[in-house]
């Protein structure tokens, strides 16, 4: 169903999006509607360059069904506003994972907001996140795990971290869960930072010039996120070619 | 090719060295020693280019150019290798490639052609042999997971690597055991002790002056060279203890 109403900062998964940008491509088409057959595999990877410079949303929503796995590899590096929203759907013993990586410089904003539902017993998710910001860019995640009443043993990990290149980035991170069953392990974590100094002066001191000890570490931070992806060595380029630029 | 001249530096408003002077020739060993706070760590930082010590006063050359105008990674490409006290931990970096990296940085901005990877492990595997290191432990991400005495060896693995004109080696004897000092102590003769390079060992104790043999010993005490003189000044020091020599 695709949005009717334009939104504003106060519907909450707006909250930080960059209005104006979005103007630009309203109104949207509607979600991509997945549905992943019991038992089945699916993979997908998902690129949110912009390259025109303007607003590029992406809105998927997926439903698993029992005992089927997705993975889902995303990387958002643009335009002036790029979005990523995923609303997700697990039968039981459906196994979900989301591997995402969000690099912005300038004044760029980029963001994504995830609902993982646990619908029946037994499901995993892990997602995993990292955002590199510098310039006045912001990125944000707004992930939500819903577990219902009847999805006991639902085993979920939301694991956000953000990199500041600049004081003046900003970098929003929401972990929430709302937890009807009694039996469930839903584990949440976020940390935002700053490049390390000593690391930093530690491989300028063997010859790195800034520029490359920087892009080097970032390159370690982004780590982990795409791996095991069909696509793995591009979007790992891609990315690396945008840290090139912000560094 | 090192002279430094009325130094003085300061670490956060206080001043640390207080009109150091120090000549360095090619093909020479000099060892640093002196009391916990005398500026020896200070020293090799200063030289080494860290922020956050700042020059107030004074001059260094090396091999002609002023060493304080250079950022720490041309100061590496100039041929200065800093031996830190306490390496610093990349976890998702690994050795290879942050050495391969630097070296070649080195090398591009000596206007030499970079070394492709094959070249490259050649030589990282002979300078691991010589400090009796496994591969492995290369190709591992810099220093996680390390003890002391690895992380020491590290350091001497890469100072083999880089090929420094000069090196500064400040502790690296500390946290070794008696095999892997002897060790360290051997790979630094073989790799530094020709008449083109030369070494300042920064250290506490005799131990390190057995295996690495100093052409001249200085007492820094606060944030002066307060003597110089022969190994015998390095035994005098160990058998009397700094008050009693310095006096």
């Amino acid at each position: 169903m695709s949005q009717a109403v334009f939104p504003t900062r106060r519907d909450e998964s707006w909250r930080y999006s960059d209005l104006d940008a979005l103007a630009s491509i309203w109104p949207l088409p509607a979600p991509h509607i997945i549905a992943v057959a019991p038992g089945d595999h699916f993979e997908q990877s998902i690129l949110i360059d912009g390259s025109d410079g303007k607003a590029a949303v992406r809105h998927i929503q997926m439903t698993l069904g029992k005992g089927a796995t997705a993975a889902l590899y995303a990387l958002n590096i643009g335009g002036k506003f790029g979005r990523v929203e995923l609303d997700i759907t697990l039968m039981e013993g459906a196994d979900f994972t989301l591997g995402c990586a969000q690099i912005g410089g300038a004044d760029q904003v980029l963001e994504l907001i995830t609902t993982v539902t646990h619908a029946e017993a037994g499901g995993t998710s892990q997602q995993m996140v990292r955002n590199i910001v510098g310039g006045t860019a912001t990125s944000s995640y707004l992930g939500k795990v819903a577990v219902a009443r009847d999805a006991q043993k639902t085993d979920s990990v939301q694991d956000v971290k953000a990199m500041l290149l600049d004081r003046s980035a900003t970098a929003n991170a929401k972990p929430e869960l709302e937890i009807f069953a009694d039996d469930v392990k839903c584990a949440h974590g976020c940390a935002i930072g700053e490049l390390d100094a000593q690391a930093l002066y530690y491989l300028q001191s063997r010859g790195l010039p800034p520029a490359e000890a920087k892009k080097l570490l970032l390159q370690a931070f982004v780590a982990g996120v795409f791996d095991g992806a069909q696509d793995e060595e591009r979007l790992k380029s891609l990315a690396l070619a945008k840290l090139g630029e912000l560094v | 090719m090192l002279t430094i001249n009325n130094l003085h530096a300061n670490v956060a408003d206080k001043p640390i060295l207080k009109g150091l002077d120090l000549s360095i020739n090619a093909g020479e060993i000099h060892a640093i020693m002196g009391p916990n706070g005398a500026g020896k760590s200070t020293l090799s930082y200063v030289l080494g280019g860290r922020p956050g010590y700042d020059v107030t006063d004074g001059s260094v050359d090396f091999g002609g150019a002023d060493l304080l105008d250079m950022e720490p990674f041309e100061r590496a490409a100039a041929g200065l290798f800093l031996g830190f006290q306490y390496p610093v931990e990349i976890p998702g970096v690994s050795n290879v490639q942050f050495l391969r990296e630097s070296l070649n940085a080195q090398r591009k901005s000596r206007g030499e052609a970079p070394l492709s990877g094959g070249e490259f492990l050649k030589l990282a595997r002979e300078k691991a042999a010589l400090l009796k290191m496994d591969m492995d432990m290369l190709k591992r991400p810099v220093n996680v997971g390390f003890s002391g005495g690895e992380k020491k060896r590290n350091e001497m693995v890469q100072m083999g690597i880089l090929n420094p004109r000069m090196a500064i080696l400040d502790e690296t004897d500390s946290g070794l055991d008696i095999d892997a000092l002897r060790i360290v102590g051997e790979g630094i003769n073989s790799i530094m002790r020709r008449p083109d390079k030369a070494v300042l060992l920064i250290t506490h104790y005799q131990r390190l002056l057995d295996y690495v043999q100093p052409d001249f010993v200085h007492v820094l005490a606060d944030g002066r060279i307060v003597k110089s003189g022969g190994p015998e000044l390095a035994h005098q020091l160990e058998e009397y203890g700094y008050a009693e020599v310095v006096a």
